[in-house]
């Protein structure tokens, strides 16, 4: 079979459903950014095989250079707020994170 | 089965390998390695969608840059030297409730990806799309390339504000 | 020069003592005791500019009426305002006598103020009162005449005010202020009369008007009230009668500035404007100022000769002397008028100076005396000055005899032509006219008795007190500014005769303008008679109409009068105060009244006080009373009314309103306190949620 739009497709939704995962499951702050690391990789395949192969052409392909940018971006802030958190409860365990609830 | 399915697969299976490594593994240095890997089976992908551009920005960006700033985030926040390099899950109720969740949608994406008629129109071969990328940049996406350029800066200033010390 | 440098000069000349204000106030307490230095700098500039200016106007273009220039500030409407300035004979040599007082009074004021606590603020002051009256002299319209005007009230008020933490000082700058808005107000409506009929503010405008037979409505006495405002400017400013009640209060201020305002700068405005717009008074507005005048001359001679004050004395001479500037003014001699003001102002900034220079020593002997409680300036506490302070007494002395109109100094002279001015003039008018020679003679007698009853009680004698004793002579940066004035007050410098005055160069250079009023309404005496002119014009005289002609004829009488009624004064005052000839206490108590009238200036403060000021007080009164039982009764009705109104809102408000927000508030609040069970603040399980969202919508919609 050729591998087509749906192969990369395929490949995207089971890494998208991984990273989910992760942000869901784990406690470590620092995994959870992992895990939303591998979303934003996931979507980042969806661009580029449309670009290849959905008439998205070049389009596609800057857009996922952006989604890179964002990805930095993100990375550096949210890596600091984690740890302003470390520093303030001396462990970065998300669910022990509650203090704003009611 | 030519060349290039075979390196499909293979960039595919590393990929999802390593992701689920990533996702799985109790220990943080284990995930973040991992996530190496995964990385570099992206790009390889990005190769065989002829974006070559995309390949290396991946591999210079993701494993140079914000992979590298991950595994500071685990050595700043986690005892290296102590027992805790492992990171526990959530309790068993919701880990129930995340892998439901994540076979759910792993599985409409699925039904998404492979039902729908997608418009199909493959795109010429090009021998090079870092000229292609660049001359987009800078005209019709210009304005997006300048905010993105001060998202940057801001967030650099941002972070930096963010994580000094405190008095 | 040409006329372009010259104009240009003259701007320079007005900006300098400005730039001397500037300085001082924005720099003068980083100055300190050097802004002293740099007024007086400035000044001495000014006044080498002003000299020259004034050499090359009454020199080289003598002939020439104005050298002046005009130009449209602003076009309201149909108007085009025009402004300008200009040199004339009169304002040369105004502008020699402002500057050179000034810049004396600067130098004096050196060693006068010295430590004073607001010793820069003085130079700015003096400055800023410099610029307002070199304002004045140049202008040559009513607009800028009025600004200058005002400007230099307000600069008044600052230095007569300049001890202000005294409460008779600050009251004496408020005094002089206020009394100079009354005469004001004249000023204002004689010029919008002018300006309503002629619309232009420029001199030679309006005079051209009047000139050419048009009249404010149509009217000949709108004319007349116009010239009678415009000189209630001058009755402000000058003093005059009834308005004079502010010059004496004024010596409140320091005594240099004193010195400047009753030479040099203010009260010179008053008379120098009734000189600059001579050309448009009427008939009956000339018969009204010399009324006045001579009215000022003789009630202030009468109220000089029983003051103790040293400043007080000289003030109501300068009142009185003012009133004979403007009595000449008024009988038409305009060049004997402005000759006075300009001889007037040497010899009394002399007197002044040799004040201030006697108040100086008498305050430091106090000092070294540690006496705080005797007044440093009761002529009772003086005596025997002669011989402490030598240069002092001299200069008095010389400055005395001129204001007293002693031949070979100027005051002779100008007082002469005066008095020979009312003769003629009383002569060609008739009638009761004659009151106004006989008035202006007795009063020049008086000046005579108090001048030397001053001079005597001060200086001569032995010391009264042993403060006077202890005085000692002024340095020389207050000695020599006495020198120069009274140098200036010898004859030479007018003319080479002594008793003829005029034949000598101010006479030909301060000519009397031609009226510009039609001849129905003016004197037939000061209409100049154009054939006749040459055929009269025998040696030097040149007389330009029959008023002149006549004073002419009647110079040997007025002066023989004079020197007989002034000789007599002196003689009088010096036996009575000298050799106790006639005991002066006796003379005062069988006087009684009249002593205790003129002692009390004739009772015009406590007749303003009981008339003017009563009302205005009654009137406050009785707004006061409007204001609080009928305003104040409005407005709380208004407030209880709409109290009331707002009791039923907040009853509406506090049941219907809030008990509707409140049932709102509790029915959210029961939901919420429900609904907040979801809210654990675990951001995976949000995540959870958001995710099973998005899939059941799918599957809904999908």
């Amino acid at each position: 079979m050729e591998i087509g739009l749906s192969h990369y497709l395929i490949i995207s939704a089971l890494l998208f459903s991984l990273g989910l995962y992760g942000v869901i499951s784990r406690k470590h702050a620092v995994m959870v950014l992992m895990g939303l690391e591998l979303i934003l990789n996931a979507a980042n395949i969806n661009f580029v095989a449309f670009a290849r192969f959905g008439g998205m052409n070049m389009d596609g392909q800057v857009a996922a250079v952006f989604v890179i940018i964002l990805a930095a971006a993100e990375a550096a802030v949210a890596l600091a707020i984690l740890l302003n958190i470390y520093q303030h409860f001396k462990h970065v365990n998300l669910d022990e994170v509650d203090q704003m609830k009611e | 089965m030519d060349l290039t399915t075979l390196a499909f697969y293979f960039f595919a299976a590393l990929t999802l390998g390593f992701g689920a490594v990533v996702v799985m593994s109790r220990n943080i240095l284990h995930a973040a390695f991992s996530l190496l890997f995964t990385f570099f089976g992206i790009a390889g992908l990005y190769v065989l969608l002829f974006a070559d551009f995309l390949a290396i920005t991946q591999i210079m960006i993701y494993i140079g840059g914000i992979l590298i700033l991950i595994i500071f985030g685990v050595m700043l926040t986690t005892h290296i030297t102590g027992v805790d390099v492992k990171s526990g899950r959530t309790g068993s109720i919701q880990l129930g409730g995340a892998v439901l969740v994540t076979l759910a949608l792993a599985a409409t994406l699925i039904i998404i990806a492979t039902g729908t008629a997608w418009n199909e129109s493959p795109a010429p071969e090009v021998t090079s799309t870092a000229e292609l990328i660049g001359t987009s940049l800078l005209t019709r996406y210009l304005l997006a390339f300048e905010a993105a350029s001060m998202l940057l800066l801001i967030a650099i200033v941002g972070a930096a504000f963010i994580a000094r010390k405190k008095n | 020069m040409t006329h372009d440098t010259l104009l240009t000069l003259s701007v320079f000349v007005l900006l300098t003592p400005l730039l001397s204000f500037m300085i001082n106030i924005f720099f003068g307490n980083k100055l300190g005791r050097l802004s002293g230095v740099v007024g007086t700098t400035i000044l001495g500039i000014d006044l080498l500019m002003a000299a020259l200016i004034a050499f090359s106007k009454l020199v080289t273009y003598g002939g020439e009426h104005i050298i002046q220039t005009r130009f449209e500030w602003f076009s309201p409407g149909s108007y085009a305002i025009s402004v300008g300035y200009g040199i004339d004979n009169i304002a040369a040599i105004m502008l020699m006598v402002v500057t050179l007082i000034s810049f004396l009074v600067h130098l004096f004021s050196t060693i006068y103020m010295e430590g004073d606590r607001r010793y820069p603020k003085f130079y700015a002051y003096l400055g800023l009162f410099t610029f307002s009256m070199l304002g004045i002299v140049m202008a040559n319209n009513f607009l800028m005449m009025y600004i200058f005007w005002e400007l230099v009230g307000i600069s008044s008020y600052l230095l007569i005010g300049f001890w202000y933490e005294k409460d008779s000082a600050s009251n004496a700058g408020k005094k002089a202020f206020i009394t100079n808005r009354i005469g004001d107000l004249g000023f204002f409506a004689g010029i919008m009369i002018l300006f309503m009929t002629y619309g232009s503010f420029m001199f030679e405008d309006i005079f051209a008007g009047i000139a050419s037979g048009t009249l404010p409505f149509n009217n000949p006495t709108m004319l007349t009230l116009a010239g009678i405002g415009i000189f209630m400017g001058a009755m402000g400013k000058s003093a005059q009668w009834p308005l004079h009640v502010w010059l004496p209060d004024a010596m409140e201020g320091p005594t240099p500035v004193s010195a400047l305002i009753h030479a040099a700068t203010m009260v010179a405005a008053g008379v120098y404007l009734v000189a600059k717009v001579f050309w448009m008074f009427t008939a009956d507005a000339l018969t009204f100022i010399a009324i006045i005048g001579t009215i000022t001359a003789f009630v202030s001679a009468t109220i000089a000769i029983t003051q103790v004050d040293f400043k007080k004395v000289l003030a109501y001479s300068t009142v009185s002397q003012l009133g004979f500037m403007i009595m000449s003014l008024g009988t038409g001699g305009y060049t004997n008028g402005f000759f006075h003001l300009v001889t007037h102002a040497w010899f009394k900034a002399a007197l002044f100076l040799a004040a201030g220079s006697v108040i100086h020593a008498m305050h430091h002997a106090m000092h070294h005396m540690h006496d705080h409680h005797s007044d440093p300036q009761d002529i009772n506490n003086m005596g025997g000055l002669r011989k402490t302070m030598p240069w002092t007494y001299r200069t008095f002395l010389f400055v005395t005899l001129a204001l007293a109109g002693i031949p070979l100094t100027s005051g002779f002279l100008s007082k002469d032509g005066i008095l020979a001015g009312t003769l003629a003039w009383a002569k060609l008018t008739g009638g009761w006219h004659w009151i106004v020679p006989v008035m202006a003679f007795t009063a020049a007698g008086m000046t005579a008795f108090y001048m030397f009853r001053l001079t005597i009680v001060a200086f001569h004698g032995e010391p009264k007190t042993k403060i006077a004793g202890h005085t000692h002579e002024n340095p020389v940066r207050i000695v020599l500014p006495l020198v120069v004035l009274s140098v200036l007050s010898v004859w030479f410098f007018y003319s080479p005769n002594p008793i003829d005055a005029s034949v000598g160069w101010f006479h030909a250079r301060v000519v009397q303008p031609e009226t510009a009023v039609p001849a129905a309404y003016q004197w037939e005496f000061l209409i100049q008679d154009h054939q006749a002119a040459p055929a009269e014009n025998h040696g030097s005289h040149h007389a330009l109409n029959a008023l002149q002609e006549e004073t002419h004829h009647y110079h040997y009488l007025a002066m023989f009068l004079s020197l007989l009624i002034a000789g007599t004064g002196i003689a009088l005052a010096f036996a009575i105060y000298q050799y106790k000839l006639i005991s002066a206490d006796a003379l005062e108590k069988r006087f009684k009244k009249l002593h205790t009238f003129s002692y009390n200036k004739w009772y015009f403060d406590e007749l303003y006080h009981a008339t003017v000021i009563a009302l205005m007080l009654a009137v406050s009164k009785a707004m006061a009373w409007f204001d609080s039982v009928v305003v104040d009764g409005i407005v709380n009705l208004s407030a209880g009314l709409a109290t009331v109104a707002g009791k039923v809102t907040g009853l509406f408000d506090h049941v219907v309103v809030d008990g509707a927000v409140n049932l709102t508030a509790r029915v959210t609040g029961f939901f919420g306190s429900r609904l907040r069970k979801l809210q654990t603040g675990n951001i995976q399980f949000y995540v959870v949620m958001l995710l099973l969202g998005v899939i059941l919508l799918f599957y809904f919609f999908v």
